[in-house]
């Protein structure tokens, strides 16, 4: 009786603790999203353009955030910038992992040849350096887009996902419950969407996620080096300016500082968000659990 | 034919077969900008110098057509772009004109291996024996520590990490310099060694640190997998001890699917680390392909592309050909 009711109070304890950092982390992605798509719906000016505050301010009751030596108020800025590079690494894990879902699901179920050829595709893709074609694309085409930049990404990163689900089918192929359906009569898109897809969805949800954080990573990584297009702002191009005008030996904090602290805990609470659901998730852990 | 000869020869057509679509899709890439290499050439020598007359510049066209490579219709420069790359020609340098990309290369490489080659593999064995222990003591309160540390160093991107790094260590405790090699040629000499030591540590930390949390995290979850298994179950009935259990059993075993990683990451290095050796000034592949961007030099980013290129599909060649061996579980078929 002791022991049961201890085991009762530990899964209790366990499943408080999950949920609090699901908590936690649900509500600071939540508040950054807001912070990202609605704040910058109500500048009444645009914090792109240089000169618009007074330089170099702390920050204040005016300019929460401070402001930067190009005259820009850091507190929309930043709005701006994370709302920019949320679209483009949105966009490069949305499409990426359409085409490597599709690819993957095609390649499992029909075997043989396609599969080969499709994974010859993938292999290839794999093997292609990814940070290095976006810088040389990028310095070619000059300016780049936050949308193209996202399809850029996409282009270049479908090949994981293809090899993941397509080993993921090719178990669930040999399952017997793909037989029972084969044999009472349905056909694959069928099977595929009640059958299987509740066994990927998980799995595709976290990848989301981690791909999310692939793209921010690589944009950041741009922008920093000065090879994304400087007429857009983003997380990555602010930290670029903030170098390039000596913020941190000029002790202005707050213009480095920030975009910082705002990617880490964006990727930190991405990150742990996408552990804890995909733990929630699990089909073996909900079996478990009921 | 005997199974394994029969798998490595069709290994080996796929890799050969999946160089020329990847170098097809750099000759595509490299084609595609809107930006004429040549023009620009042109351009730069017409702003610093005074009035080409036109017969000349026409001249000039021709003669710099051929040397890099852009003669011809667009299937001609196509079997020769293929033909150059295999031979490791990559014609002259823009940016510092008569300079073979070739030989910037390899003034390159040595660097970026020095740096490199000792950062991945420390990092992988730190990440995964840490990672490994932590797994098969999830419940411990010091494996949890552990897992909070590299949950919250992996997301950061590296260059975010390695600035903080040199912030705290080359600004305010001054204990590292802040850029640079410490010399200008490799040599064998303690003088050129310690100097090199000095410089390579903080990139070299920052670049362990920023593999080190993925290791561990992945590793930590296999073994936490493998702790499960039955044999380890097995192991354990039969009265063996701890150690051989974790070593032997769970560590082995789930170090296995991990060597992968390692190889890829190792065929990787040609790539460089833009962001390290930019952020540290260090002359490796990363930095030369900085400076080749920002000056855009066709040439040598074409070399970086296709040289990182090939030694990515080796690397997985070779992996391929070498698992088996590794694992016996895994069969040629």
């Amino acid at each position: 009786m002791k022991t049961k009711l201890l085991f009762y109070a530990n899964k209790f304890k366990v499943i408080l603790r999950q949920n609090l950092s699901l908590t936690i982390t649900t509500m600071t992605l939540v508040s950054l999203f807001i912070f990202a798509f609605v704040v910058p719906l109500f500048s009444n000016y645009d914090p792109r353009r240089w000169g618009t505050a007074p330089s170099d301010l702390p920050p204040s009751l005016a300019h929460p955030f401070g402001t930067n030596s190009l005259g820009q108020d850091i507190f929309w800025l930043l709005a701006y910038a994370l709302r920019n590079s949320l679209i483009s690494s949105l966009i490069a894990s949305f499409v990426g992992l359409v085409i490597g879902i599709v690819l993957g699901v095609v390649a499992g179920y029909s075997g043989g040849l396609i599969e080969k050829i499709i994974l010859f595709f993938v292999d290839t893709v794999i093997m292609l350096p990814s940070l290095p074609i976006i810088i040389i694309i990028s310095s070619m085409l000059g300016t780049l887009d936050m949308v193209v930049l996202g399809l850029i990404i996409a282009f270049l990163t479908w090949g994981m996902p293809v090899r993941n689900i397509r080993s993921m089918v090719l178990s669930l192929r040999e399952r017997e419950f793909t037989y029972t359906a084969l044999f009472s009569g349905s056909n694959f898109m069928k099977i595929l969407l009640y059958e299987y897809l509740p066994h990927l969805v998980p799995w595709i949800f976290a990848s989301f996620l981690g791909r999310i954080l692939l793209a921010i990573g690589m944009e950041v990584t741009l922008g920093i080096f000065g090879l994304l297009s400087m007429r857009e702002v983003t997380l990555g191009t602010v930290i670029y300016w903030a170098n390039r005008y000596q913020a941190i030996f000029r002790g202005l904090w707050w213009w480095i500082g920030l975009p910082i602290v705002f990617i880490v805990i964006l990727l930190i609470s991405l990150y742990v968000f996408s552990t804890e659901i995909n733990e929630l998730m699990n089909p073996r852990k909900v079996q478990e659990n009921v | 034919m005997h199974e394994v000869g029969k798998y490595v020869i069709s290994r080996i057509l796929i890799f050969c077969l999946e160089i020329i679509f990847a170098l097809s899709l750099c000759f595509i890439i490299l084609r595609l900008g809107p930006t004429d290499p040549i023009m620009e050439i042109i351009a730069r020598i017409t702003s610093m110098s005074e009035y080409i007359d036109p017969s000349s510049a026409e001249h000039l066209k021709e003669t710099l057509s051929e040397l890099f490579g852009l003669k011809g219709t667009l299937l001609d420069q196509y079997r020769n772009f293929i033909i150059r790359s295999l031979k490791g020609d990559f014609g002259p340098s823009y940016s510092v004109f008569p300079t073979p990309v070739i030989e910037i290369i390899q003034r390159a490489l040595p660097w970026t291996v020095a740096l490199l080659f000792w950062t991945t593999v420390v990092g992988w064995i730190l990440g995964n024996i840490i990672g490994g222990i932590a797994g098969i003591f999830k419940e411990k309160g010091w494996a949890k520590l552990l897992a909070g540390f590299a949950i919250s160093i992996y997301p950061v991107p590296y260059y975010i990490l390695a600035l903080l790094l040199v912030f705290l260590l080359a600004y305010i405790f001054q204990i590292f310099p802040l850029g640079g090699a410490g010399a200008k040629n490799i040599t064998f000499s303690l003088d050129f060694f310690l100097k090199y030591v000095q410089h390579a540590f903080l990139p070299g930390v920052s670049l362990v640190l920023g593999s080190y949390g993925w290791w561990f995290i992945s590793m930590r979850n296999i073994s936490m997998n493998t702790r499960k298994e039955d044999y380890v179950l097995f192991a354990e009935a039969q009265g063996l001890s701890k150690r051989v259990i974790i070593f032997k059993y769970i560590l082995r075993n789930s170090l296995l699917p991990q060597i992968t990683g390692l190889a890829i990451n190792l065929g990787g290095i040609l790539n460089g680390a833009l962001a390290t050796e930019v952020l540290f000034e260090y002359p490796g592949m990363g930095y030369i392909l900085y400076v080749a961007v920002t000056r855009a030099d066709f040439n040598l980013m074409l070399g970086i592309l296709v040289y990182s290129t090939l030694a990515v599909a080796a690397a997985s060649l070779i992996i391929d050909l070498v698992y088996p061996f590794i694992d016996p579980r895994i069969r040629y078929k």
